[in-house]
């Protein structure tokens, strides 16, 4: 059995313009030790993928479909029993650790509350415990630092706290939102080799949202690449690269500087914008922009072909002879 | 913190300095004085008063008299109340008006910031409309038509509560005034505290606070409250120092030998040291609750530290 089986998940916000469809009619499953990563421009509807998972979306969204986390169905669980899965069997990291910790609670009282709830164990146990996972993610003398209030590390700093935190409870799932987007190259690096690291480590799952390539070539096993609140490609990760077959895949990978192309070349970069989400197309959602567009692009929405039994693939392009 | 504190009391004496020159001046400066009455006195009498309370002397000797006498703790005579100095009224007053004041601003604290977290929790609901009309109404009703409202209501028809006096500060004495001073004050707060929980509960470390599984409760109590008081402390400081003064309607109608009294009566006497008496105290209070505002936030938020 998967650890993660998402099933037609479709994920709606009531708007006074409307109902915004972010993410619509996806399914996928992910592996135990497996890492996912999910690539896509803002507005695909990654974000809203993962915080569907966690049951954290706005007031005003809604899901339906089917999120299978270890045989239990979470589309539809109620919030204290959620409250039991998330934060000790999903760990979440979110994308801006200088705003996403609680400036007004030390680090000690944010970490040792997720173990003293989850597990029930003392403060001094949840203490000796959070400081050990501050080590683990090599926060340099974490047994004092660990009284410190947020403001008083560095963004690097803080989101190791935040994976510490999100490892308390040793998750089977970790979920990260663009964990190094706001982070420094050098620090991103960093934080990328640590969450490898940890995974040996702990063994957990992980799904990783990024709009990084690179970030996603150093750490996925799969790829998924998310378009209009759709999949439009998945596949292991050098399969992706090597051999992209959606347009909007090649296009994203086209669109990575490199250092080993001549000076005078310019980066390539996909005309237009991402789809209304308000409005979605009747027929593929990336056809505006899409070069190689056929005309039944415009009519039909492209069903996800598996083109071999790790790539799927959905473009009409695949089936022309 | 100890050298901000005395910095930020030392800032306070040029305020205070102004404070008093303008209240010297002004009520200076408006005709009339303290001794005209219908019938104008015998000038004997008339330059016997003078004399007695220094109004014969130049202006700028008697502001120079008076701030010596301030710096020294002397608010000077009464020259209304015959018998009694400033600073025994303000001494009889006062305790009165602070029992009264810091009773309800602790309740319109603890109803205030309940009723305001309830009204956010519960954002566009039916509890959330009426905790908000609620709010409104006790906003726009001035207390000198509330006090005799809750007057008919509580003394009159149910004949609970007395519907006046003070009875050496009785508790029932004291319930329907506190009550009286408290409404308008959890009116604001509630509101306040709405506006600014749900602001709060929208944040990043809210979210991650609900992504580490943790109830309900502790989310709002540990996480959120914090944060979100910090516009209602900012507002608790002159609302203290104004309540804990005293209402002049609330003690005229209750008949309470309060504070407050003493600023209107002062004025129109033309009572010139009582009311740069209660003027430069009320400075003094505003001040004070100020500056304790600023070590509460200082107590709530770590990133507000004093060198």
């Amino acid at each position: 059995m998967a650890l993660l089986e998402v099933n037609n998940l479709r994920t709606v916000f009531h708007t006074n313009d409307g109902e915004v469809y972010a993410v619509n009619d996806l399914s996928f499953s992910l592996e135990k030790g497996e890492t996912l990563g999910v690539v896509g421009e803002s507005g695909s509807g990654k974000s809203q993928l993962v915080l569907s998972i966690i049951d954290l979306l706005a007031s005003n969204g809604r899901m339906e479909g089917s999120i299978r986390f270890q045989g239990q169905e979470l589309v539809g669980m109620k919030t204290g029993q959620m409250n039991r899965i998330r934060g000790n069997r999903i760990g979440m990291i979110f994308q801006d650790p200088m705003t996403c910790l609680n400036g007004y609670l030390t680090v000690e009282r944010q970490m040792t509350e997720v173990l003293m709830h989850h597990q029930g164990i003392s403060r001094a146990d949840a203490r000796k415990r959070s400081i050990e996972m501050l080590d683990a993610v090599h926060i340099p003398d974490a047994k004092n630092r660990i009284d410190r209030y947020p403001h008083e590390f560095s963004g690097g700093m803080r989101q190791r706290v935040m994976i510490a935190m999100a490892l308390l409870c040793r998750p089977d799932l970790l979920i990260a939102d663009e964990p190094s987007t706001a982070l420094d190259v050098t620090v991103q690096a960093q934080i990328i080799q640590l969450m490898n690291e940890l995974q040996q480590e702990f063994g957990m799952s992980i799904i990783m949202i990024t709009h990084d390539l690179g970030v996603i070539a150093g750490i996925s096993d799969n790829v998924m690449v998310m378009y209009g609140g759709r999949i439009c490609e998945q596949a292991p990760v050098f399969e992706l690269f090597d051999n992209p077959r959606h347009p909007y895949t090649q296009g994203l990978l086209q669109s990575v500087p490199r250092l080993d192309t001549a000076g005078d070349v310019k980066l390539h970069s996909i005309p237009g914008n991402p789809p209304n989400l308000l409005q979605l197309p009747v027929g593929c959602a990336f056809v505006d922009r899409c070069q190689k567009g056929i005309p039944v692009c415009e009519k039909q929405h492209p069903p996800l072909l598996d083109i071999d039994p790790t790539h799927r693939v959905a473009c009409h392009l695949e089936n022309l002879p | 913190m100890l050298r901000y504190s005395l910095k930020r009391l030392l800032g306070a004496i040029p305020t205070l300095l102004i404070l008093m020159t303008l209240a010297f001046f002004m009520m200076r400066a408006a005709p009339g004085g303290p001794f005209d009455t219908e019938k104008s006195l015998p000038p004997e009498i008339q330059a016997n008063l003078d004399r007695k309370y220094h109004l014969d002397e130049p202006l700028i000797q008697q502001y120079g008299r008076y701030l010596l006498d301030i710096v020294r703790g002397d608010f000077g005579p009464s020259f209304q109340y015959k018998d009694y100095s400033v600073n025994e009224l303000i001494a009889t007053g006062f305790p009165v008006s602070l029992r009264l004041g810091l009773s309800a601003i602790a309740i319109a604290l603890i109803i205030g910031v309940g009723l305001g977290t309830l009204a956010a929790l519960r954002q566009n609901s039916a509890t959330d409309y009426s905790v908000m009309t609620l709010a409104m109404t006790g906003i726009s009703i001035p207390n000198f038509v509330l006090a005799p409202i809750l007057i008919l209501i509580f003394a009159v028809f149910l004949g609970w509560l007395p519907a006046g006096g003070w009875n050496g500060g009785a508790v029932r004495n004291t319930i329907l005034p506190i009550i009286g001073l408290a409404l308008p004050q959890i009116a604001y707060i509630s509101r306040l505290m709405r506006g600014s929980m749900i602001e709060v509960l929208r944040s990043n470390p809210i979210r991650t606070a609900r992504a580490k599984g943790l109830p309900e409760h502790i989310v709002i109590l540990r996480h959120a409250l914090k944060p979100a008081m910090l516009p209602v402390v900012s507002f608790l400081g002159p609302a203290t120092a104004a309540v804990i003064t005293g209402s002049v309607v609330i003690e005229q109608i209750f008949g309470i030998p309060g504070l407050g009294r003493y600023f209107v009566q002062g004025a129109l006497n033309r009572d010139y040291t009582l009311v740069m008496g209660v003027v430069v105290f009320y400075g003094i209070l505003i001040i004070l609750f100020n500056f304790i505002v600023d070590l509460v936030y200082a107590m709530l938020d770590p990133k507000v530290r004093y060198g």
